[in-house]
């Protein structure tokens, strides 16, 4: 590894990322460094296509790192990473995407990351997107998430776009069964002339399934986000889904919310907002001796925390 | 310490206040009162420089402070606690209080300043300072984090309302503690008689003009001759 795949790790990695009993680090398609244990396995998939990681039942907690970097211009790196998490187990699963591209040609990663949860297990789910580079090549990743959640299951899943992602699509899809619960937090900020979109489809089919999507997100420049949820419930179950968004200079956010019942103990509620920063937020903070730049930075900060 | 001179605002046709001439001292705790719409919170907004004045000067410690931003008035020494607080998502009360001290403070200090306006302190530092919150929570922390940047001079902008009365002895405190503590001056828009017994002086306001000022005790006499000190003919 190299000042640059050392440097874009630390972006998209989180502190518990050190400690991490299990990890594949995947570098321009290939898997350059690979660790794991008695209790979570990692393999590569037999047509190349991506790994299989695999969690013993009743594991008691486990920290799972899979980090990608592309450094390549030019290249589009496909990737299918299947989690199987055990009964009972309970996990963090750190993934994120950084991508340096100093060239001219489009760099592009799709992660399709799909997680099966057995009755009971526990997952917490951190993925951070990343780009940076000189280049006038793109930075493109489109992440697909699909969950399957057994009896009792319980999901955490954090996705952060911060930096430098000139495009990105990304599909959620989530199946509940009964009492599982999905709870899904999102931060997105775009500038320059970024787009964004994100799509989240949650079939409730279990009863007492729940799920709670949060999205916050900050549009600035020229950026465009696109917001798309799709909640369904199909038995006694409860949702809350909700899209906030901040709008900044010719910034433009698109929130489409779609909830829809089919049983009539389906509880599912959501909530959009999108608008600029409050005047009262700045003179509060211009009040306390903050500039009008320094006072958006610390509500935006805020905001997306 | 703070002069305004000949200041004139009118929006929508509508004379907000109407050639206000006001001088006030240094260590002295102000108190302006009088009805709904007489110009008060205009008044307190044009010294912060959240209002703009038509015309008018305002000298704040010799400086001519008219054309000052309000971030500059800020780290001049002026302190500003809004009628109705600002809601942010994800800052939290430590946050907020932290930015207020223009420094790092530790746990003690945040809880310190809480305890100040009446909050059991350490379970409110983690809270966002949004809805979750209720109206008369939002508003001691709001008075606290005037408290955390300690100006020379303080603006209160109806600090009782929302505030129960239940909680409102120690509001009262606050202020008389303020009042000792302060190098400064204090300027409170309030039409509560507890809180205008706490001043030096009362400033008393109708459609946008200073209709009289004096100390306390003769001004409480006329004041409260009538009734309700918001009831527009009370006053006579």
């Amino acid at each position: 590894m190299n000042k640059i795949d050392e440097s874009l790790l630390n972006e998209i990695s989180d502190e518990k990322a050190k400690d991490a009993s299990a990890y594949n680090i995947r570098k321009n398609g290939k898997c350059v460094s690979r660790k794991v244990n008695d209790y979570i396995n990692i393999v590569t998939k037999e047509d190349g296509s991506g790994i299989d990681v695999y969690v013993k039942e009743n594991t008691l907690f486990g920290i799972v790192h899979i980090p990608v970097l592309i450094t390549e211009s030019g290249l589009t790196d496909v990737v299918y990473n299947d989690f199987h998490i055990g009964k009972n187990a309970n996990v963090i699963i750190l993934a994120g995407c950084g991508v340096h591209n100093d060239k001219h040609k489009d760099s592009e990663h799709d992660g399709i990351h799909r997680f099966y949860l057995d009755e009971g297990a526990k997952v917490k789910y951190a993925e951070k997107h990343y780009g940076e580079g000189a280049g006038t090549g793109k930075k493109i990743l489109n992440p697909v998430t699909e969950i399957i959640m057994q009896k009792n299951a319980n999901m955490e899943m954090n996705t952060i776009q911060i930096k430098g992602v000139d495009s990105t699509n990304r599909i959620t899809k989530a199946t509940l069964y009964e009492g599982a619960t999905l709870v899904i937090n999102e931060k997105i900020l775009t500038s320059n002339t970024q787009k964004a979109k994100t799509d989240f489809e949650v079939e409730l089919k279990g009863e007492n399934a729940s799920t709670k999507v949060t999205s916050r997100s900050v549009a600035t420049e020229k950026s465009y986000q696109e917001f798309v949820s799709n909640i369904t419930g199909k038995a006694k179950c409860y949702a809350h889904v909700s899209c906030d968004a901040i709008i900044k200079d010719e910034g433009m956010v698109k929130a489409i919310p779609e909830i829809f019942a089919k049983d009539v103990e389906a509880n599912l509620i959501h909530e959009a907002a999108i608008g600029k920063i409050a005047g009262a937020q700045l003179l509060k903070l211009m009040s306390l001796g903050l500039s009008e730049d320094e006072a958006e930075k610390v509500i935006i900060d805020g905001f997306l925390k | 310490m703070l002069e305004l001179k000949n200041i004139n605002f009118v929006r929508n046709g509508k004379t907000i206040l109407n050639n206000i001439n006001l001088t006030l001292d240094l260590k002295k705790f102000y108190v302006i009162t009088g009805p709904n719409g007489s110009g008060k919170s205009t008044l307190a907004k044009i010294i912060m420089g959240i209002e703009k004045p038509d015309s008018g000067v305002i000298i704040f410690n010799g400086e001519n402070i008219t054309d000052k931003t309000i971030d500059e008035r800020a780290k001049m020494g002026i302190g500003y606690a809004f009628q109705s607080p600002a809601l942010f998502k994800g800052i939290t009360v430590y946050d907020l209080l932290t930015i207020a001290s223009g420094k790092k403070i530790n746990k003690k200090e945040a809880c310190n300043l809480l305890s100040k306006v009446g909050l059991c302190a350490e379970e409110y530092l983690n809270r966002e300072v949004s809805n979750s919150l209720s109206g008369g929570e939002l508003k001691r922390i709001e008075i606290a984090t005037v408290l955390a940047k300690s100006p020379i001079l303080w603006l209160f902008d109806e600090p009782e309302a929302g505030i129960d009365l239940w909680s409102f002895q120690n509001l009262t405190d606050v202020f008389k503690e303020v009042s000792k503590a302060s190098k400064g001056t204090t300027l409170v828009i309030s039409h509560q008689e507890r809180i205008l017994r706490i001043a030096d002086e009362i400033i008393l306001m109708e459609n946008g003009k200073i209709k009289k000022i004096g100390n306390k005790d003769e001004m409480l006499k006329s004041i409260f001759r009538g009734s309700c000190p918001k009831g527009a003919k009370v006053y006579e």
